[in-house]
């Protein structure tokens, strides 16, 4: 297992005295044949070219696939409901780099990057947005909810925290079967409200269920802030009422997500149980295509701008001299030409036939529905 | 034949098919080391041990969800609720997610979940504890709603439910798990959907489903007393509904009398009362009556529980009233 240590120590950490604490914990936990100094020069060491050039790729296709829906939005070649992830990058691209392709991932409605972050092909994540039946959810999902049995996507949930207790049980069949997947459960702070999460988090623990439960913290649910709706302003402390391990993490940087996720994981794996990160991030847009955030301030979007997950590991990238400027001109022209196809097979594809409303609804082939 | 009771018909579908699967597994509430609630679950604990007959914490929706994560996941959970009146705090697992995935994503996750446990009142148990909602399941596409009325029925239409591959709220009642009846040692399956007649007769059809089934087919013994001959049919589910069998058997009779634990608005005799009307108008020779409960929350009083329920007098009344006996 790559990148696996645990000493990491990140001075971009939002809590720094937490941090400090679990260190102590985590020096417990660390093998004995592993002297300090050596698991200190490796995880200083832990992130490799590939690393970062994968980051950026991933990134960046996320980026312009969402700022072309967008566009397609006002468009109206895509309808209904539209969140977008812009801003929020990193939380998905640090996990994927610290998860195995057959552990699983369940988010909720704003859910386009993890699709495609999960292998669902950006024609597939299209066509579903356009509602044509060659979409990942054949047209009958939509927005949000994108769906990839194959590439272990399990959706796209559109009631919040609805997803919290099905990521618990996908963890808890792996746990059942004696593999040792893990399932990574997004939801956002306006999910840490809802009774759901509580009675999972319990369980959770309770059956030391292999899932990492991934806060995604952006400030707001929907227009309303973290500070208006709680007392409990830092969302880790949630878990540490259920003694769940528990940490908030910095969301603006793939690597801080990548190992939180990673000691997650590795937890999870050994059979001690889910963990809670509360990685705190930001999204530039409004809630949906409909908001135009008026609750925020443009001084406050433009700070987090300045943090911007892509630009970090560019800067990363540049500095490290791991590529050159036609790599990232090479690496544009290549998202571009994916974005624009992906635009050209959802408006060449067809809708679904109207006779297709009655099937996929039971898994029973000839279900008498009533029709008159 | 062999007699056992409702809850050991119960028990023997749950049993036999874990022995023949083993991605089956049995959760909820008091159902591992305090044996069910109603000692459905008796026993299962030691067979199969606690890896497949899970207690869990009292948190409905929690475990509703976890069991529908479950399904997604390859497993296939029998998820029991304590009764389905606690099944409301679990709705929108049930509604929002078994019922939906399989359509949302596009054919990719079906899930094959049970829920079951008792559905209805059980006595002086107040408003909050007798309530019966087969029709609010029943008016969700994508479940499917089982309600059996005997022992026989229960453990064939349990395995059978088991064995589906789409959500299916399987309902029984705290006052039928005594009831005995005839079960066969040997293994059998009913399938889901088809309805049952329990009684043959020429003079008048009674439906209905669940324990109200034991009104029906009392009231049809008083009928016959006054020769008035009732067909009684058992739907054993209201998702799907049976209705050609319901319409057939209307079509000979020309009269048709529903009962059923339910208010009346919305209600399966409302729905069973428009496919008739719509299929059989030229044949009826009455109006279609229902009997369904009083139109409010239960109150405590036996009083009140006698006025509220179905009763075999009232049927024997609308019976006589439509026959113009």
């Amino acid at each position: 297992m790559a990148n696996s240590f645990y000493l990491y120590q990140n001075p971009a950490r939002l809590d720094v005295k937490h941090s400090f604490s679990k260190l102590n914990l985590k020096l417990c936990s660390i093998p004995k044949f592993i002297s300090f100094a050596v698991l200190v020069k490796m995880a200083k060491n832990n992130f490799t070219k590939e690393n970062y050039l994968g980051w950026y790729e991933q990134m960046l296709l996320m980026r312009r696939f969402e700022e072309k829906t967008a566009q397609l939005y006002g468009q109206q070649k895509i309808k209904g409901f539209c969140h977008l992830y812009i801003g929020q990058e990193a939380v998905v691209a640090g996990t994927m780099s610290a998860i195995r392709k057959d552990d699983k991932i369940i988010t909720a409605y704003r859910d386009h990057a993890h699709a495609l972050a999960c292998g669902i092909s950006a024609d597939a994540v299209m066509a579903e947005l356009f509602g044509k039946v060659t979409g990942c959810s054949k047209g009958k999902g939509g927005s949000m909810h994108l769906f990839s049995k194959e590439h272990n996507f399990f959706g796209g949930h559109g009631i919040v925290g609805g997803q919290i207790p099905l990521g618990a049980g996908i963890a808890m069949a792996d746990q059942y079967k004696g593999n040792d997947n893990v399932t990574v459960c997004y939801f956002g702070d306006g999910a840490a409200r809802q009774g759901a999460l509580h009675e999972t988090f319990n369980m959770a623990m309770l059956w030391k269920l292999p899932v990492i439960f991934v806060c995604e913290n952006n400030g707001y649910a929907m227009g309303t802030s973290v500070e208006r709706t709680t007392n409990v302003l830092d969302i880790f402390n949630i878990g540490n009422a259920y003694h769940m391990p528990s940490e908030s993490v910095d969301g603006m940087q793939c690597e801080t997500v990548h190992h939180a996720v990673n000691e997650a994981a590795l937890r999870a794996r050994n059979g001690d149980g889910p963990t809670l990160l509360e990685i705190r991030t930001y999204r530039y847009r409004g809630h949906s295509m409909s908001d135009p955030a008026k609750y925020r301030s443009k001084e406050e979007v433009e700070e987090y701008k300045k943090k911007d997950p892509i630009e970090q590991v560019k800067a990363t990238i540049v500095s490290k001299k791991y590529a050159d400027e036609k790599w990232f001109e090479e690496i544009e022209n290549k998202i571009e030409k994916i974005v624009l196809e992906s635009v050209d097979f959802a408006e060449n594809s067809p809708f679904p036939d109207p006779s297709e409303i009655y099937t996929d609804v039971y898994a029973e082939p000839d279900y008498p529905f009533i029709n008159e | 034949m062999r007699i056992i009771q409702y809850r050991e018909a119960l028990r023997e579908a749950m049993s036999e098919e874990m022995r023949r699967d083993s991605n089956i597994l049995l959760m909820g509430e008091e159902v591992a080391e305090y044996n069910g609630a109603y000692k459905v679950s008796q026993g299962m604990l030691d067979e199969f041990g606690e890896k497949r007959v899970i207690d869990t914490p009292i948190a409905e929706l929690g475990f509703a969800g976890i069991g529908v994560g479950i399904a997604m996941n390859g497993l296939r959970p029998i998820v029991e609720f304590m009764t389905f009146n606690f099944s409301l705090v679990a709705i929108d697992q049930i509604i929002n997610s078994a019922a939906k995935l399989y359509q949302m994503s596009g054919g990719q996750f079906n899930i094959p979940i049970v829920f079951r446990g008792p559905t209805g009142s059980a006595g002086q148990l107040g408003a909050q504890h007798s309530q019966a909602f087969e029709n609010w399941y029943a008016n969700c596409p994508g479940l499917k709603v089982v309600v059996p009325s005997n022992p026989y029925d229960a453990k064939g239409l349990l395995k059978t439910a088991i064995r589906d591959n789409d959500p299916v709220i399987f309902m029984e009642s705290e006052q039928m798990y005594g009831d005995k009846g005839e079960v066969p040692e040997e293994e059998y399956l009913i399938p889901i959907g088809k309805a049952d007649i329990k009684k043959s007769g020429t003079d008048i059809t009674i439906v209905s489903f669940g324990k109200i089934m034991k009104v029906a087919l009392s009231a049809a013994a008083e009928l016959e007393k006054e020769n008035i001959s009732a067909e009684v049919i058992d739907l054993r589910s209201v998702r799907p509904i049976d209705y050609n069998t319901v319409i057939k058997s209307v079509k000979k009779t020309n009269r048709l009398i529903i009962l059923e634990e339910a208010w009346p608005l919305a209600s399966i005799s409302t729905e069973i009362s428009y496919m008739v009307q719509k299929n059989a108008f030229d044949y009826l020779d009455a109006p279609i009556r229902r009997i369904t409960t009083a139109d409010t929350p239960l109150g405590y009083a036996p009083t009140f529980v006698a006025a509220f329920l179905p009763s075999i007098e009232k049927v024997v009344r609308i019976a006589k009233e439509i026959t113009y006996a």
